[in-house]
């Protein structure tokens, strides 16, 4: 686990990167890699790298070269079968100097070139750079689990593993792209190669990019969430083994997937624990996999409404493991949001990062460098509540005057039975939008957009003008060519994963929150092989009419607690705007509503986003009722205020947050020492 | 006696700085709220809360309709009809 950050000519016309300005480059994204730094240049090409040291603790320094030093990689990740490619590399006639994975990643692309990608389980992000033809080769895990940014200018390309590495060379333009701000009032995140930044791309998960010596640009995709086509359900159930048989097969997957992760590590790895399913069905096959001490992590809130403590504890007490808590505060989420922010390098329209910022602080203050988390299994066995409306639609649409049919809503919401009539009944009137769509690519996800999308009436004219004349692509624009023939369930979930969890979950909420303190996530969910496993499953060993996850629950007998398989699914949330209204919020927030701060950012309608700011202000007194904010305020209050932080932290200031006051480790400097090249 | 104009100019008030918060901005009679997504299911409640409390009305549960509900055309009405009944 590491950053990364480089820089290529893409012409003969320029003199060599700067070391000065690599050095500031990598200086900028420290806090991912704080053990070792280390550089390469040529005449054209600098390679950059801070290292969080997990692998190979001794020898796995980078850049790293083959053996005639004709290719170059920085490398920011983990590949989990490197030690199984190794061996089928060896017998290929490779040999090794180091044990690292990064050294496979070399062997393998001298192999198969660019096809080297698909042979890899794990979690990446990095930059080889062939000396000899003067090709850049950029690439990312199927998933996005690692970011990776690229700006092109002057005849120049950038990357970094964040946004502030590139932002670090003074010439780069800082401006707010509309598009990226119009995708995430709709999607909740800028979706790649969409960022929030003016012309800096988001290198998009599962891709491949080439630059050649003289600017040429290639992309390539090599991978694709895919689901059996047409499956007719029940058809496709029966060439499919049972679910016994399933069941077994998935979990044996799983522990393979968190074996690989406990012990492919020189360092010890604990486990997060949310309090729910997947998190600790991850944290029992981490404790089987691995003798010896096991530390576990928890975010617990004053908050009662979002606080899962019980189910915490018991499971902690299943494991026997050492087991930190952390109690959140609205205070807090108020205190640690700008760096949050400075973090994320995008709006938000959740708090939800807060929390999983401060948990990193503890993983980190307790010593320990990587984390197992249950990341992805809501997407990847239709956990979510999305599917489940979409099924409930999907079925209402067939007869959309039918007052029996939403009644199932009560299923899947069990408080709408026990709310007054008048919520159920508008809550119905909701769901009950764009029934008429059903059938269309979209129809899961349209509800959650069109709400996001209301949040665009506090966009200022100018950004709205532009977005008419320049709308932003969509997610429906590039969908993959069978994707009609797969069932509805199949459809919500790549959406789901292309949006939701690639641009938002992993990254803001993961990524970013636990490299903010040097720790590694590690997420057995999203490991290659179980992936394709879970995708391939027939719809009903997912959702079982509208039980969720259902074979993960039957994988889950006899691992954990039957309290824990059994409990109704609680999503993660953090107080949102109420975390910011009380008497002692910081003074950041007040200043950052202001008339004078919304029209020196040039984003938002001012006059709108006071009259929120206001409303939202005059229920103070109120604060602690649940319900108070609706959900548009609450996602347009920490939407608006989180944009206002971006702009404040990296287009107003330009000023990096550390120095670059470090020693490189391993120095290979070709324009200085000319016979380092050879 | 309040006329249907001063009905419709409280509702459209409440719902220009409520949830459009800007005087500004363009707010159509006949515009569905919830469709457009001007309004969510829990603002509507915001809505009929006040309603009732402005005009001391009672709304049954099975009034809580898009029907009554959806556009400030049809809540002018609605709100009308219900004044007209006490």
């Amino acid at each position: 686990m590491c950053g990364i950050a480089g820089i290529v000519n893409l012409s003969d016309h320029h003199d060599p990167p700067p070391v000065e300005l690599l050095q500031s480059m990598i200086g900028a994204i420290r806090h991912r890699g704080p053990d070792e730094y280390g550089l390469y240049r040529d005449t054209h090409a600098g390679l950059v790298h801070a290292r969080l040291s997990i692998i190979d603790l001794q020898a796995g320094q980078q850049p790293m070269s083959n053996e005639d030093r004709t290719l170059w990689i920085v490398f920011n990740g983990e590949i989990f079968n490197f030690i199984e490619l190794r061996n089928e590399l060896e017998k290929l006639g490779h040999h090794f100097r180091t044990h690292s994975d990064t050294e496979v990643i070399l062997h393998a692309f001298e192999s198969w070139d660019i096809d080297c990608f698909s042979h890899f389980n794990g979690q990446w992000a990095l930059a080889l750079w062939n000396t000899q033809t003067r090709n850049l080769i950029l690439s990312r895990d199927r998933i996005g689990v690692r970011p990776l940014y690229i700006h092109e200018s002057n005849g120049r390309v950038l990357w970094g593993s964040e946004m502030k590495a590139i932002f670090a060379d003074p010439s780069v333009p800082r401006s707010i792209n509309p598009q990226g701000l119009d995708q995430t009032f709709t999607y909740w995140a800028s979706i790649a190669p969409v960022t929030v930044f003016e012309g800096i791309d988001e290198l998009p998960p599962a891709s491949i990019r080439v630059y050649g010596p003289h600017g040429e640009k290639k992309e390539k995709m090599y991978w694709s969430p895919s689901y059996p086509e047409a499956p007719g359900s029940w058809e496709h159930s029966s060439t499919f083994p049972t679910l016994a048989t399933a069941t077994e097969i998935l979990r044996e997957k799983l522990e393979q997937a968190t074996k690989l992760r406990m012990l492919r590590s020189d360092v010890p790895v604990g486990s997060y624990l949310s309090g729910g399913l997947d998190s600790s069905v991850i944290a029992q096959l981490g404790r089987q996999a691995k003798e010896g001490r096991f530390e576990t992590f928890s975010i617990r809130f004053d908050d009662t409404e979002f606080d899962e403590t019980e189910y915490q504890r018991t499971m902690a007490a299943t494991l026997n493991s050492s087991h930190r808590e952390i109690i959140v505060t609205r205070k807090d989420i108020a205190q640690v949001f700008p760096d949050v922010i400075w973090h994320t390098e995008r709006p938000i329209l959740r708090t939800a990062p807060a929390p999983l910022f401060l948990l990193s602080k503890s993983v980190r203050e307790a010593g320990i460098k990587a984390v197992l988390t249950g990341e992805g299994a809501d997407e990847m066995l239709a956990g979510y509540d999305i599917f489940r409306e979409a099924k409930i639609r999907q079925f209402w649409s067939h007869q959309p005057n039918s007052k029996v049919r939403p009644l199932l809503f009560d299923r899947i919401y069990p408080y709408l039975a026990r709310s007054p009539q008048r919520a159920r009944g508008m809550a119905f009137e909701f769901w009950k939008k764009g029934l008429e769509h059903a059938n269309t690519p979209g129809f899961s996800h349209e509800p959650r957009w069109s709400t996001t999308s209301s949040l665009k009436k506090f966009l200022s004219r100018d950004f709205l003008t532009s977005l008419q004349n320049n709308p932003s692509p969509t997610p429906l624009d590039n969908l993959p060519s069978n994707f009609n023939q797969w069932d509805s369930l199949a459809q919500a979930q790549y959406l789901e994963i292309t949006t939701l969890l690639s641009s938002y979950l992993i990254s803001s909420q993961g990524d970013r929150m636990l490299m903010a303190h040097s720790v590694e996530g590690r997420f057995p969910f999203l490991d290659a092989d179980v992936m394709q496993f879970c995708n391939d499953l027939p719809t009903e060993y997912k959702l079982a009419f509208l039980e969720e996850k259902r074979i993960l629950k039957k994988a889950a007998d006899g691992l954990i607690p039957e309290s824990i398989i059994h409990r109704k699914k609680q999503p993660y949330r953090a107080p949102d705007a109420a975390s910011f209204l009380s008497q002692d919020t910081p003074a950041y927030v007040q200043e950052l509503f202001s008339d004078r701060k919304l029209k020196e950012s040039r984003v938002f309608n001012s006059q709108a986003v006071q009259g929120l700011y206001e409303k939202c202000i005059s229920k103070r007194e109120h604060v602690r009722e649940p319900g108070l904010f609706s959900n548009t305020d609450n996602m347009a209050f920490v939407g608006i205020l989180s944009t206002q932080l971006v702009v404040q932290q990296f287009i107003e200031t330009s000023a990096p947050r550390y120095g670059a006051e470090f020693e490189f480790k391993t120095f290979v400097d070709c324009i200085q020492h000319p016979l380092l090249a050879h | 006696m309040i006329d249907q104009q001063d009905i419709q100019k409280t509702v459209r008030d409440f719902i220009q700085q409520n949830f459009i918060f800007d005087p500004n901005t363009a707010l159509v009679n006949d515009e569905s709220l919830l469709g457009v997504g001007i309004i969510d299911s829990t603002g509507v409640l915001e809505l009929i809360g006040y309603l009732e409390e402005k005009f001391q009305l009672q709304f049954g549960d099975d009034e809580l309709v898009a029907e009554n509900f959806d556009t400030i055309l049809k809540i002018t009405a609605f709100l009308q009809k219900k004044l007209d009944k006490q």
